[in-house]
């Protein structure tokens, strides 16, 4: 029964859907206060009603209803409870209907939230909002019901992908759906805006707490996944440029130029018809990843779906998405007006260059990406585009990126002059060479590249400490505490600056662990030892160990440190019961400036195993960083301002007016 | 200088970036570009000498041969074989009789491999291998293909102690 309830709570959402995609929409062309208010009672029955057909779905797991086709291909018995929960999400049919809970929960969420927007407006959004689910629901309905039924039943289930049974993935996945679908939010403000004729200030000024939260999640879910590739591949790699990974990583590169392109909308009134363009892309590239995940047509971990109905069904999708959006943006754009005029030297023209960047990378990573789909789909040959390529092409377009991103902040809107900035700039330049000259010092021997990393992390945090001290400089002739000043910079201030130190730390991190690894794959007896720069690695043999649906071969391996202990590792090679598959499982002496990564290859006779051991300097500072950018996009996409006009109490702040808000 | 001259300054400025860009990008796409080569091609003197390029098939039952860390097997699309040399620990996915795609150069004849591909889960064959197989098919036995290759459209869903 429990399935047939969710499944039939599907069919009714998408009835909702269908309301919501048209009544508002009508009513607000037509002016009709009735039809416009249905908008928000339909999103909040749309959410509640896919998050029981979610609930329903998980309950299945949860009781082991091998009867349910889903199920069965990815649980098990034997799989302990919290892994058979997110096992819902463990395929192609339960990832889709988690992006469709992601995306009526936004829907909801912007219908909670949009109270201060124009009636119309708001009802637009919803309108989008509502139709982007019915295309979902009705993909989810005719082409990935989660819910069919299997006849006769299974005894037991296939079990999950052992790959999956792991705590990161019990949050990347939601995260990362988060950031995807939080970015149809964006979308369809511009939609909606480009439908009413309004897009103005005000327009972006409603629109960038939505955009920030969507980077923040995205940000968070692409450094998850990062993650887990690291500890759970066993390969002890952060980024492998597979088409996946790139999937995610180019809207987060337009989301990025997105939420600085706002800005300029929201402060100048520039850049509008770019941003809305951009607003459109950032998302279609969401519903690309989407389609080049869940198609099955790449070949990766991820690609756990082969099914061409589905594949031809998302490239439809999202034809008519993007062709109808970019149809409209075309029709409409060219009334939007250009704005306010800028100089040539100005923070507008920075901020131009950074967009430019920002989306000439993920142009090359599109090219690398879909160049051989399309050579293969064409039947032109197979190949392949390699980390080097997208090594080579990240270097010079990053360098001028971080370059921009010390000054930015500094340079006055409108118009900026050189020698000013110049001479502002001149400590943070010279003491961010003057650290990387100690640092190469310090270190020895790291490269061009390396230096320039080194040289760019230190860039960024000598110029966001510049500009802090400047904001907290009191203007002339007044005298405010030091601690009432650092109160006065506001927010969304503060979360940029701590953003920007954030990329330093990823930066640092990129570049210290790219320069200083050490890779090892080694034959080891028991007692036989190696050694990595003063770490000596002893290896005390494999023995078997018992887990809840899965044998595993332990390794013990100590670690020292100039005779003194430093950690005991336990790398494993499980194989698990239900499919026989093997597994890696690496262990890691997690540090601040290092990480010791063991993990076991195969044996050899005599209790011989070989064994991979790595030295990985500073590598938790590339998801730090991440984590520090995601902290900034959470300040920023709370900064009072947003939420203190929602109340239409405009009140100014003579002070906060002269330090200069953004 | 005057709106429009600044404008020119501003978009020009744009667009030789994005030309310098574009034209750097595309010289490394072209000098990273990795060509697939299926084990036929290779024997026929197709593939690059002194490039990296890419070979799939499937490990040729019985060829594994392990000596600490390095390892030789040879991959077949069951037409032509090519040996192969690789230093290193193999994927969990590695095994006789499954695909593989390896990444590497041709050395007096024998592939040195730098990199075995085996991201995928154990019903899945990478499409390059799949590739150098129904290459290898075309006007050749096509049962055997069937037996190698299994339908990607039709995963087993049945575990294996499901009576």
């Amino acid at each position: 029964m429990i399935p047939e309830l969710g499944h039939l709570a599907l069919w009714l959402a998408l009835g909702v859907s269908l309301v919501l995609g048209t009544m508002p929409m009508v009513g607000a062309a037509r002016g009709r206060l009735d039809w416009t208010a249905l908008a928000r009672p339909s999103a909040r029955v749309l959410f509640a009603l896919v998050a029981l057909s979610f609930v329903c779905l998980a309950a299945s797991f949860a009781g082991n209803d091998f009867s349910v086709l889903y199920v069965a291909s990815n649980s098990n018995r034997l799989l302990p409870l919290h892994y058979r929960i997110t096992a819902v999400w463990g395929g192609h049919e339960g990832s889709i209907l988690l992006w469709l809970l992601m995306l009526t929960f936004w829907t909801a969420a912007v219908a909670q939230f949009s109270r201060h927007l124009p009636d119309a407006m708001s009802a637009r959004i919803l309108a989008v909002m509502g139709w982007l689910s019915f295309g979902f629901l009705l993909f989810v309905l005719t082409t990935s019901n989660p819910f069919d039924r299997l006849f006769p039943a299974a005894a037991e289930g296939r079990d999950l992908n052992p790959l999956l049974q792991d705590p990161g993935m019990v949050i990347h996945p939601p995260m990362l759906y988060m950031g995807y679908v939080g970015l149809s939010v964006a979308f369809s403000f511009a939609v909606a805006a480009l439908i009413g004729g309004n897009l103005d200030a005000s327009w972006a000024r409603w629109a960038r707490p939505w955009t920030t939260a969507a980077w923040f999640f995205l940000t968070i879910g692409i450094a998850l996944g990062s993650g887990w590739a690291y500890y759970e591949l066993g390969w002890g790699g952060w980024w492998f440029w597979d088409p996946v990974e790139n999937a995610s990583f180019m809207p987060w590169l337009v989301a990025t130029a997105l939420i600085h392109s706002l800005a300029v909308t929201e402060k100048r009134g520039s850049f509008k018809s770019w941003t809305v363009l951009l607003a459109i892309l950032a998302f279609s590239l969401s519903l690309l990843g989407t389609f080049l995940v869940r198609s099955g047509v790449l070949s990766s971990v991820h690609a756990f779906a082969t099914d061409p109905k589905r594949g031809l069904f998302i490239l439809a999708f999202l034809v008519i998405v993007i062709g109808a959006s970019l149809a409209l943006y075309a029709w409409r754009a060219p009334s939007v007006g250009l704005g306010a005029r800028f100089s040539l030297v100005s923070r507008e023209t920075m901020l131009l260059g950074n967009n430019v960047l920002l989306v000439v990378a993920c142009g090359a990573v599109l090219l690398g990406t879909l160049y051989p789909l399309a050579l293969d789909a064409l039947n032109l040959g197979k190949i392949s585009v390699g980390p080097p390529y997208f090594d080579t092409v990240f270097v010079p377009l990053l360098t001028p990126l971080v370059f921009l991103m010390g000054i930015g902040p500094l340079a006055r809107w409108k118009e900026a002059e050189l020698p000013d900035l110049a001479k502002r700039l001149k400590w943070a330049a010279g003491s961010a060479v003057v650290a990387t000259i100690v640092a190469i010092w310090v270190h020895g021997g790291i490269g061009i590249v390396g230096a320039l990393g080194l040289l760019m992390a230190f860039w960024i945090v000598a110029s966001v400490t510049t500009d802090l001290v400047e904001r907290l400089q009191p203007p002339a002739g007044t005298r405010v505490a030091l601690l009432q000043r650092a109160r006065l910079i506001p927010r969304a201030m503060v979360g940029m600056m701590i953003a920007h130190l954030g990329v330093a730390a990823f930066i640092l991190g990129v570049t210290l662990v790219k320069s200083g690894e050490v890779e090892r794959d080694v034959k080891m007896e028991i007692g036989d030892t190696t050694e990595i720069g003063d770490y000596v690695f002893t290896f005390r043999g494999v023995r078997e160990v018992p887990g809840p649906n899965y044998r595993a071969a332990q390794g013990t391996i100590e670690v020292s440190e100039g005779g003194r202990a430093v950690a005991t590792l336990h790398p494993q090679k499980r194989i698990y019961t239900a499919t026989q598959a093997a597994m890696t499982e690496a262990d890691i002496d997690t540090g601040l400036t290092r990480d010791l990564y063991v993990s076991l290859g195969e044996p050899v006779a005599n209790g011989a195993w070989i064994v991979r051991v790595y030295y990985k300097p500073f590598v938790d500072w590339i998801w730090g960083g991440c984590l520090i950018m995601g902290l900034g996009g959470v300040l920023a996409a709370t900064d009072r301002r947003y939420r203190q006009r929602a109340k239409k109490t405009v009140r100014t702040d003579a002070l906060g007016a002269v330090l200069g808000t953004t | 200088m005057t709106p429009r001259r600044k404008r020119f300054a501003i978009v020009g400025g744009v667009l030789v970036a994005v030309g310098a860009a574009a034209a750097l990008i595309l010289n490394a796409f072209q000098s990273n570009l990795v060509f697939f080569y299926s084990p036929s091609q290779v024997a026929q003197h197709e593939a690059p000498a002194g490039r990296s390029f890419r070979i799939g098939g499937m490990v040729e039952n019985g060829t594994l041969q392990r000596d600490g860390t390095n390892v030789r097997f040879v991959v077949t699309d069951t037409a032509k074989s090519v040996p192969v040399r690789y230093t290193g620990i193999l994927p969990d996915l590695f095994k006789e009789g499954k695909g593989v795609v390896a990444q590497g150069q041709l050395e007096d004849g024998v592939f040195v491999a730098r990199e075995i591909l085996a991201k995928h889960d154990e019903n899945y064959v990478p499409p390059e291998a799949a590739e150098a197989m129904k290459r290898a098919q075309q006007g050749k036995d096509q049962k055997l293909a069937e037996t190698v290759v299994p339908s990607p459209n039709a995963p087993d869903i049945r575990p294996k102690d499901v009576r």
